[in-house]
Order: structure tokens, then sequence, then C-alpha cells
């Protein structure tokens, strides 16, 4: 049963990944209509981030928890500015290929300098060590990774479905032309949309990078996966990515414990399924 | 929302005329290569991969079906050959045939899961199905998993040619290219490469007129993975192996990026990505991981100013179909 219980918290803990990149997917989708392919560059370019302000500048986690989505982030708003907004009106297949391109660059560039090997990040002081429930043992930091995201993905909903800045945001995907009408600066808008889905990205870097090494392809196969968990969830909403994300990392997990072998394509099995049952996908409208 | 491709010609007598030229030219070309002293295995593998992206060609440019996983079919009859050749010990072009097959079958499985949905869905679950693939042959047994099948019997080609003289083996790779480019060149100007197009540049309208689009997408889709997949058995016996590094996703990457150099949507623009992509890899060798690089601001450059890619501008250019 204890082996069982450890699945299920790394199926979580996947599961967080699994939310914070969809969701940011979803976000950037929302309103670029660009499946940002850089995504797991990005990711992975936050946990670096992290693994930097430590060892350079002597910053622990706790700062760059905040600094390196921000700093993430800032850099995804001017790929936007520079390159993504020239793509605006275009078929979405071409954002597909630049930001393939532009992941191909970041990975190559750090692989060239750190190879392809992984560089450890301790776990914060506070964070270590672990708890006895009685049924399992639980690592602080695991449990940390799992109740923050879930937060910060709750948080994000918060901002996006119920404040007025959100509103505002649904509206200029629905029909920008009238929002600009309205004396609202809908292109800045759209580089602070990237820059928040980066910044999910870039967060979800920072949170693995303790439990996962730092690596330069680390967001490279993710990302894979992660496409797989918006066919299956769709990219209707935001709930629907949060829920989906958390429920295959759960799964994923189970299936490493009840038969190990299919624990790598587990996801992409039931992304199958759900396409022959159910094409648009769990919580997707029509394509 | 614009088309992906350069709104092509009309397929007017002239435009027939300039291709068979150009397809004429292209065909001497590459006849005389073993007749100079270009290295023969380089053009061999580029020709693999020109028949590869030119399959890849008949979905995006023609069907408006961006697959991110066609590496999957070249890996597939890459192993089917392979294996069917070593351990079961066929003939060459029994080896090819089963290869081509086995892509084949691939290609109506994956097809009828795929085209369920469209654009970058359509992009993301061929990449999945690929990337499912890949952890299959990763774990299967008869795949040797990381080392992949190596050191594959060339053996004599209908009992007459014999495949281990690079020379023999440069022109049954060059008749295999051609014979694939004609069916390809054939599709696209038959009336149903003409439906092709028009659900490419209006779904609905297709729809609307009484097409099956479905059928017909599917049916483009399995045509473009058995191509890819008789591609796929070619090179083995070019390479001699099958591994890994032709189903991961990267390869699916370096397929659409031959594409797009040469011009999406163009009769001849894959060949010459195809060309321009084996050579560039070839000579920068030597900058080991900046190839990545490399090829991520050719991508980058080519979505930004270049969305015809080679062929396509000068075909532009020129005001003809290429």
């Amino acid at each position: 049963m204890q082996a069982l219980y450890a699945q299920l918290l790394v199926g979580l803990i996947n599961g967080s990944f699994y939310a914070l990149l969809s969701l940011g997917l979803a976000v950037i989708f929302g309103m670029l209509n660009i499946i940002n392919f850089a995504h797991g560059a990005l990711y992975m370019m936050g946990a670096f981030c992290a693994y930097f302000l430590l060892n350079i500048a002597g910053i622990g986690y706790w700062p760059a928890l905040i600094i390196a989505p921000i700093a993430v982030g800032i850099f995804g708003m001017i790929l936007e500015r520079t390159m993504l907004q020239w793509l605006a009106g275009l078929d979405h297949l071409y954002g597909l290929l630049l930001t393939f391109g532009l992941a191909l660059i970041i990975q190559g560039i750090f692989q060239n300098y750190f190879g392809s090997s992984g560089l450890p990040y301790a776990i914060p002081s506070e964070l270590q060590g672990g708890m006895n429930l009685g049924f399992m043992f639980l690592p602080i930091y695991r449990g940390w990774v799992v109740v923050f995201s879930l937060v910060v993905c709750l948080a994000t909903w918060f901002l996006i479905e119920k404040t007025r800045l959100g509103a505002n945001l649904r509206a200029a995907t629905e029909n920008p032309t009238l929002v600009r009408a309205f004396g609202i600066n809908v292109p800045r808008m759209i580089t602070l949309t990237y820059g928040l889905g980066v910044g999910l990205a870039a967060l979800a870097g920072v949170l693995s990078a303790p439990i996962n090494q730092v690596r330069p392809l680390m967001g490279a196969d993710l990302i894979i996966v992660v496409f797989a968990v918006v066919v299956i969830g769709g990219m209707g909403s935001i709930m629907g990515s949060i829920i989906t994300g958390f429920a295959l990392g759960v799964i994923e997990g189970l299936t490493k414990y009840f038969y190990p072998e299919a624990s790598n394509t587990v996801v992409f099995v039931l992304m199958v399924l759900v396409l022959l049952l159910k094409p648009a996908g769990l919580t997707g409208r029509a394509a | 929302m614009s088309a992906l491709t350069d709104d092509t010609l009309p397929v007017t007598p002239r435009a027939m005329r300039d291709e068979m030229l150009m397809f004429a030219a292209m065909a001497v070309l590459l006849g005389v290569v073993p007749l100079t002293g270009i290295y023969p295995f380089f053009v061999m593998q580029a020709l693999c991969f020109a028949l590869l992206a030119c399959a890849f060609n008949l979905l995006i440019g023609y069907g408006g079906l961006l697959s991110f996983g066609h590496a999957m079919f070249l890996g597939t009859a890459g192993y089917c050959s392979a294996h069917a050749l070593k351990v079961w010990g066929v003939t060459p072009e029994l080896g090819i045939v089963i290869g081509t097959a086995g892509a084949a079958a691939l290609s109506v499985v994956t097809g009828f899961i795929s085209i369920r949905r469209q654009g970058i869905y359509f992009a993301m679950i061929t990449l999945a199905l690929s990337q499912l693939l890949y952890f299959i042959y990763l774990q299967a047994p008869f795949t040797h998993g990381e080392d992949g099948i190596q050191g594959i019997p060339q053996g004599y080609l209908f009992g007459i040619f014999n495949l281990s003289k690079p020379t023999v083996l440069y022109y049954v790779v060059l008749a295999g290219f051609l014979g694939g480019f004609l069916l390809i060149y054939r599709t696209i100007n038959s009336p149903f490469g003409e439906v092709l197009k028009a659900i490419r540049e209006n779904e609905p309208r297709a729809i609307s007129l009484g097409y099956k689009t479905d059928q017909y997408k599917l049916l483009a889709f399995i045509l473009s993975g058995t191509i890819a997949g008789f591609a796929g058995s070619l090179k083995v016996f070019v390479a001699q192996n099958a591994s890994l590094t032709d189903v991961h996703w990267t390869m699916s990457g370096e397929i659409v990026l031959m594409t797009l150099v040469g011009g999406l949507g163009t009769v001849f623009g894959p060949v010459v990505g195809a060309f321009v992509i084996i050579a560039m890899q070839q000579y920068l060798a030597g900058f080991g991981q900046w190839v990545t690089v490399i090829q991520g601001v050719i991508f980058v450059a080519c979505v930004l100013t270049f969305r015809r890619g080679i062929i396509g501008e000068i075909a532009h250019y020129f005001r003809r179909s290429l």
C-alpha cells in the first residue's frame, strides 16, 4: 500500500505540472490563437533561472519563485512583441511552426553550455524532511508542490473568470475590434497574456527544479504529454485544463503502480480512447 | 484566416509543361550523380528524405493537414523492413513491401484517429501518436531498444541487382524516389487532388458541395503515410540500420523544416528543402549542438519572412507553378 500512495503522490505532482502547463497553453491559445510549442523550453528556462539565481547571485528558492516567472515572462513578452505578433491573422499553424523553431533555438543553446545531464537543485531547508501521516510518509516538499500549484491554478482561474481584467480578456478573445473600440489596448493585453502564460510555465519549472534535475531537455518530452492532456481535456475552459491535468497525473501514477510497462504511454492511449469516443475532448468545444 | 499556401496558379498546359521540364531536369541531374565525384551515400540519404518530405507535403500543401508525426511512418517501415530482412531473411523486394505495408497499416489506424480533429489539434494528435509509438519501440524486444537493428544485409534485388554495390544501390534508390514522386505528382493533378485542394481552401464549402471530406482526408493521410513508409524502407538499405532516432519527434520536426524551407505546397520544394537540410547537417556536423540552433533559426526565419520557401519564392517571382 505504501508504494501505491507514493505513486499517487508522484502522480499528483506530475499532474500539477500538467495543469500549470496546459493552463498556460490555454490562456495563450485563447488570446493569440497560437499553440505555444516553446512552452516546454520556457518551463526549462524557469528551472535554469532558479539555478542561476542560486549559484551566481546566491538568491534562494523563495525569491526565485517570484523572480524566475517574472524574468522568463518578460523574455516571453519580448518574443511576442518581436515575432509572434507578426503572425496575427495568418493560419495558426504558422504560430506552431514559429514556436517550434524558438524551442529548438532555446534548447539548443542550453544544451551547448550545459550538455544533456542534469544539474542538482537542493530542496529549500524549510521544506526538507517529511511527515508520517500514519498510512504513508509524505516528503514535505512534494506536498508543498501539490498545494502551491493548486492554489496558483485556482488563482489564475479566478483572475480570468471572476475579475474585470479577466472579463476584458475574454471579451478581447471573442471580438478584439469591438473591445478596442471601448478604449482597451488589445495588443498590450495580448502581450501581457503571453507573459502570464509563459510565467506559469516558468513557475512550474522552478517548482520542479528540486524534484527533477535541471536539464536542457526537461521540457521537451514533457510538452508532448501536455499536448496529449490538452487534446483529452480540450481547451474550452480554464477549469477543464486544471482538472484534466491533475486527473491525468493521478491516472499515470496509478498505472505506474499496477502496470509499470504502460506508464509512459497511458496518457497517449487515453487520448486515443477519448478521440474515438468524444472527438471534441472532455471539456472542449468543437474545434 | 489565410490559407496555408500561396494562392496556387491554376493548372494550365504551360504549368504542366514547366513541371515536366523541371522533372526531366531533376531526373537527368540526379542520374549523372554517380559519374561525378559526389559522395553517393549523401545523395541517397537526401533522396529518401526528399521522398519523405514530398509525402508530407502532399498532406499539408494540398490537404492543409499539418502532421507533426510523420517520423512514425519512416521509423515503422524501417523497423519492419529491417526485421524482415535480418531475422526472417527475406529478399530485398519483399523487405520493401513488408516495410511499406507496415507503414500503410499504421497510417490507416493513426489516420482514422487523427482526422477527427483539425488544425493545431491534428498536429498535436499526430505528434502524440508518434510519441506513443516511440515509447512502444523503446520497450519492444524486436527493435533492440537504444541499440536499434544493426548490420542489415542488402542482398540482391529481384535476384539480379547487387545492392551492396553503391552505384547499383544508388540507381535503385533513385528509381524508387522518381516513382514515388510521380505518384504524388499524379495524385495532386487528379480529380482527387482537386477535391483535396478544395478542402484545404474551405472545408465547410466542400462539405456543402456533397464531398465526404473525412474520407478524402483519410485517403490522403494513408497515401502520404504509405509513401513515407516506402521512403523509410529504402533508407534501410542505404543506412543498413533502423534506430530510435527515426521515430523520435525531432525527426518529424526536420521533415516539417525540409518542406518549409523548400516551399509548402510546391511540387519540387520538398526535394530542394531535403537536399538543403541534409547537406547542412552533413557539412555543419562539426558544430555539434549548434546545428539544432541553426535549424531553429531557419524555422523562425522561414515563418517570419520567407513563408513561400525557396521554390515557392522562385515560382512566385516568375509567376510559374513549380
